[in-house]
């Protein structure tokens, strides 16, 4: 911290403008997380089978990019954020692979 | 000499409150990592459980309300969007505005509990609750089921509660003053936990409302 104090100096350790701020695009993103909604129960009412599962998640993810990039900032925050998400991610999905290994393989 | 030194910190201390809006995001995300761990261990519980069960899961997911399910859904979204719309408009410095949106958000997590509370007691009142009377007649798939789905959305109601009192206290810290235009990351904070929660949802809804 001593290091940066220059820059500290300067933006004081504030960031409050961090990005332009718009309710434009919160509000279109909210009627894309609305549409995506309205698709996963249309969906849900066909019969897709063992693809249906598939589809909800695909969905559900595509409406958390939407609100962790738009709604928590995340695609105009700082990098490390990024890279915290992708440590967390990856740790749940090491976890849930070696889970169903042990489910798998049984016996 | 380092008497000194303590009482000139201290001085300065009292002319420059130091602030740190990036270590206090950092700390805010470093926690929602582990409500992500914390919501993710119970999803590999389902994941495994409805890997099992799977006749069981779809059996049981036909007593949901669909449609209460997704009027929840729409609710949530909306809350979360009237955070943002909140930050949006503090930054904007239209302090009343940012107060109305952050209520709208307020009443819609309320609305989120009144139907959480309805539908809960349409399930007790059929004998659908842990060890209730209804479930003794259920295959394995179904208790699990029920049960996975009583701690998941129960836990992510508490949650609401949690998010609820963290707006409620943004809130008047807005009121004071306190929180303003250039000193709004305590606001932000508590945006990240309720579109956090708001996510968690995403994932709920299809998961225990939509199997066929």
């Amino acid at each position: 911290m001593e290091n940066n104090h220059h820059t500290e100096e300067q933006n004081d350790g504030h960031i409050a403008e961090a990005h332009h701020p718009s309710y434009g695009i919160n509000i279109l993103v909210w009627i894309g997380l609305l549409s995506l909604t309205a698709i996963t129960v249309a969906v849900a009412g066909i019969n897709l089978g063992s693809l249906a599962l598939t589809v909800a998640l695909v969905i559900a993810l595509v409406k958390s990019m939407f609100v962790i990039n738009f709604f928590m900032h995340l695609k105009f925050d700082n990098k490390v954020f990024k890279i915290f998400l992708g440590i967390c991610m990856i740790t749940f999905i090491v976890v849930m692979i070696l889970t169903f290994f042990d489910l798998t393989f049984r016996i | 000499m380092s008497y000194n030194s303590d009482s000139s910190v201290q001085e300065i201390q009292e002319v420059h409150i130091h602030r740190d809006d990036f270590g206090s995001k950092m700390g805010m995300w470093l926690f929602l990592f582990t409500e992500i761990l914390l919501f993710g261990g119970l999803f590999i519980l389902y994941a495994g459980y409805r890997f099992i069960y799977s006749e069981g899961f779809a059996a049981a997911a036909t007593e949901l309300d669909v449609l209460l399910g997704t009027i929840n859904t729409v609710i949530l979204l909306t809350s979360s969007l009237t955070v943002v719309l909140a930050i949006v408009a503090l930054q904007k410095e239209n302090k009343k505005l940012s107060l109305f949106f952050l209520w709208v958000t307020v009443i819609c997590g309320l609305i989120f509990l009144v139907n959480k509370y309805f539908e809960w007691g349409a399930k007790f009142h059929h004998g659908v609750y842990p060890k209730g009377p209804a479930l003794q007649n259920m295959s394995e798939g179904e208790v699990m089921y029920f049960g996975l789905y009583f701690v998941m959305t129960g836990l992510h109601g508490l949650h609401i509660v949690v998010g609820l009192i963290f707006i409620g206290y943004v809130m008047r810290q807005i009121q004071k003053d306190v929180i303003t235009s250039s000193n709004f990351q305590k606001l932000e904070n508590s945006g990240l936990y309720w579109h956090l929660v708001d996510i968690i949802w995403i994932f709920l809804f299809p998961l225990f409302y939509l199997i066929h």
